[in-house]
């Protein structure tokens, strides 16, 4: 059976460049980055040469750049590191969107564990944080304000900007996870004017087990890592270094055709959502304004999300319903709670996330399986 | 597929016969915290490594809020109308072939197969007949009695003409190495230690009222807990001290009254029952003659048997029976024919 992959915000193939430069690495450059030797200075030129890149990418400073295992370790380094690095100050207060990734969200509640004030933004059916909304939280307290670049569910594009300017106006520092923007769409750390930004790099054609946390030069945080001094002493611990040696191949990859791939993945997207849209009754696309061009959230009126995920990959068709980590609990939707909408719209709602490989034949045939099998499963729902 | 070998032996039979097996698992209550120490988060990785090892696709729906509906609140209900409750009956007729019978049906599934020690067999009337397993031990059809025609149609039994140990080669033979050794699971899936009494005060603490029991004279006896503790045929636990044994013979969940007598008293001859379900579809004209299988470890009884109505029906057993308890099935039987069942009234 031929596969379709419409679940390219959980994770994406490799794109050859980065699987060329995984196999080549591991097979040829295995030393040890920290060593003296011959061996030890070949990985370091790899690690710098990724780290290059990857701060290319972000429109950063290459020693700026703290390599990582993947999104959610930058998410904890960077909030458990920035609430660490200013309790001396008496700043005790966090904010954090609703709509955070579980990454985020867990480890506020973690920290709220421990006495630290959590404030969580709302979102409105737009799926979008108002900066008013974080101007009214703000306090002289609050030590960090991190709200995610782009949603991994619904792909709504957050203010990061202006949230920025606010949050470093009142002496706050200001995380951002991109991981679900790097290598779709063009970063500037300085533009953004921001103090932390995470990324992973399997979410652009990348190896898992890597991933980057930018710390702009200045904001001192203490190690997450502790052990050896790898990474200026903030990450210990010896490096993957063909995975982040991918992840360089990747970012240099995604920043030349990202030009080119976006406005097509954006096209292809909407040729998939007005052709569901159209073509099956009572559905309706979740979040509005900007989003990132390769990802629609639809809500299926009465059919559960979890049903038509598995018809749909039983045609050979992978998609998802919300996000990939509350897949098995049935969780409705906290992204889509946040915005506002009824329990059963939560539960129905289906994830497809794009990605540069994906055709014009394939969106079509996507379009054309899932009305009949929509039918189905509503009669069926009818029925029981 | 539950994780067990039963099921897994299922899927592995038909997948080998050459159909094309969609493996489901139900994740049915959350056991990460309130259930001690279930494993069932296990038993679904057991099956979802049976599927991959037998190359078909697998996935694990949620069907708590459907089991709570059907099967556990009932369960609690049934105890505090001081009734014995069966809540696999519920499961397999509210939720397998049911709410999960029409995802199957929704996956293009022509038919829902399950590890139950059952056959199914079709009557020269085209009807389809419902039978005993062939491994006496370990029979399941009294659980299945309330299973219509729609839904035997979509059924299939493929372990029920096997025996346990059969099963057990099979898994071996199929390669299936981590479920062919695994334990039978036991009693009530969603109460793993068998504490039903701390189950039910957990999740309704209001049936924790004391109450008196009796014994038929109507004298107390003495004090208890609640009359979900206690199940009619009942002899441990009373905390009564008697020249003879005494045994529980009647439960009143309005005035909270657990009556006890000796064993003579719980004989009886007669039943009726409600919800009942006739395997042809069509209830009997008149007085038929059965076995009658009043729990699951029931030796069935010979009986008479007619339909009151559309859904009930009186049973006048040959001699009289210990320990009728309502709220458990009483099953009918030719043989190894299931005729029909319904609960004890």
């Amino acid at each position: 059976m031929p596969r379709i992959y419409l679940d390219h915000n959980a994770t994406t193939p490799l794109v050859s460049p980065a699987l060329d430069r995984f196999c080549r690495v591991a097979a040829d450059v295995w030393g040890n980055a920290s060593s003296v030797h011959h061996f030890g200075q070949q990985a370091k030129a790899v690690l710098d040469g990724a780290r290059a890149s990857v701060a290319a990418l972000l429109g950063a400073e290459p020693s700026e750049v703290v390599f990582t295992a993947g999104g959610t370790e930058g998410d904890n380094a960077a909030v458990r590191g920035a609430m660490e690095a200013l309790e001396p100050t008496g700043r005790r207060h966090l904010i954090i969107s609703s709509i955070e990734h579980e990454a985020v969200l867990q480890t506020a509640k973690a920290l709220a564990r421990r006495g630290i004030r959590v404030t969580h933004l709302p979102v409105g059916e737009s799926g979008v944080v108002e900066p008013d909304a974080l101007a009214a939280a703000l306090t002289d307290d609050t030590a960090l304000v991190s709200v995610m670049h782009a949603n991994n569910e619904i792909g709504t594009l957050q203010p990061i900007a202006a949230l920025a300017a606010l949050a470093r106006g009142r002496g706050a520092l200001f995380h951002t996870d991109a991981v679900q923007t790097a290598g779709k769409l063009p970063l500037d750390v300085a533009a953004l004017g921001i103090d932390l930004l995470s990324i992973s790099a399997h979410k652009f054609g990348g190896a898992k087990g890597a991933g980057a946390l930018w710390i702009r030069r200045g904001v001192r945080l203490g190690p997450f890592m502790t052990g050896g001094r790898q990474e200026r002493g903030r990450r210990a611990g010896t490096e993957n270094v063909p995975a982040l040696a991918a992840m360089g191949a990747a970012a240099d990859y995604a920043r030349q055709s990202m030009a080119a791939n976006a406005p097509r993945v954006a096209a292809l997207r909407d040729r998939l959502e007005q052709g569901i849209l159209a073509r099956v009754p009572n559905t309706a696309v979740n979040g509005s304004g900007p989003r990132v061009p390769n990802t629609t959230n639809i809500s299926v009126d009465r059919v559960e999300s979890e049903s038509l995920l598995i018809a749909l990959d039983l045609e050979g068709i992978a998609v998802s319903s919300g996000s990939a980590c509350s897949s098995g609990t049935l969780e409705p939707s906290h992204v889509l709670k946040a915005m506002g909408f009824p329990h059963a719209r939560t539960l129905n709602s289906l994830r497809f996330s794009l990605g540069a490989s994906n055709t014009e034949a394939e969106i079509d045939h996507v379009v054309s399986v899932l009305p009949a099998l929509v039918t189905k499963l509503r009669g069926l729902a009818a029925r029981a | 597929m539950s994780g067990g070998v039963d099921s897994s032996v299922a899927a592995g039979l038909l997948h080998e016969a050459g159909h094309e097996v969609i493996g489901v698992s139900m994740q049915l209550y959350d056991a990460s915290h309130g259930f001690g120490s279930c494993c069932t988060i296990d038993d679904l990785h057991d099956a979802r490594r049976v599927a991959s090892h037998l190359g078909f696709p697998h996935y694990i729906v949620n069907f708590e809020s459907q089991f709570h509906r059907h099967v556990q609140a009932n369960f609690l209900e049934e105890y505090a109308a001081g009734r014995t409750p069966i809540p696999c009956a519920h499961c397999n007729s509210e939720v397998k072939f049911k709410e999960l019978l029409a995802r199957a049906e929704g996956y293009g599934a022509g038919a829902l197969a399950t590890g139950h020690y059952a056959r199914l067999t079709r009557g020269d009337d085209g009807r389809l007949r419902l039978l005993r397993g062939a491994d006496r031990g370990k029979d399941q059809s009294y659980f299945l009695f309330s299973l219509t025609q729609d839904q035997l149609t979509m059924a299939s039994f493929p372990v029920g003409h096997l025996s346990k140990d059969d099963v057990r080669r099979e898994a071996a033979r199929l390669g299936l190495l981590g479920v062919a050794d695994k334990p039978d699971s036991q009693e009530i899936c969603f109460v793993p230690d068998g504490d039903y009494a701390r189950f039910l005060e957990r999740e309704q603490p209001s049936l924790a009222t004391t109450g008196a029991i009796v014994n038929t004279e109507g004298q107390t006896l003495g004090a208890h807990g609640g009359v979900h503790r206690f199940t009619v045929g009942q002899r441990k636990g009373l905390g009564l001290s008697a020249g003879v044994p005494l045994y529980v013979v009647a439960i009143d969940a309005e005035t909270q009254a657990v009556t006890v007598g000796p064993k003579e008293a719980l004989a009886r001859d007669t039943l009726t029952a409600s919800q009942v379900n006739w395997i042809s579809g069509r209830p009997p004209a008149d007085w038929i003659r059965a076995e009658v299988q009043i729990r699951h470890r029931h030796q069935a009884a010979t009986a008479r048997v007619r339909a009151l109505d559309e859904i009930r029906a009186e049973v006048v057993f040959d001699a009289p029976q210990i320990a009728i308890s309502p709220g458990q099935a009483a099953v009918f039987y030719d043989g190894d024919e299931v005729l029909g069942g319904g609960w004890i009234d």
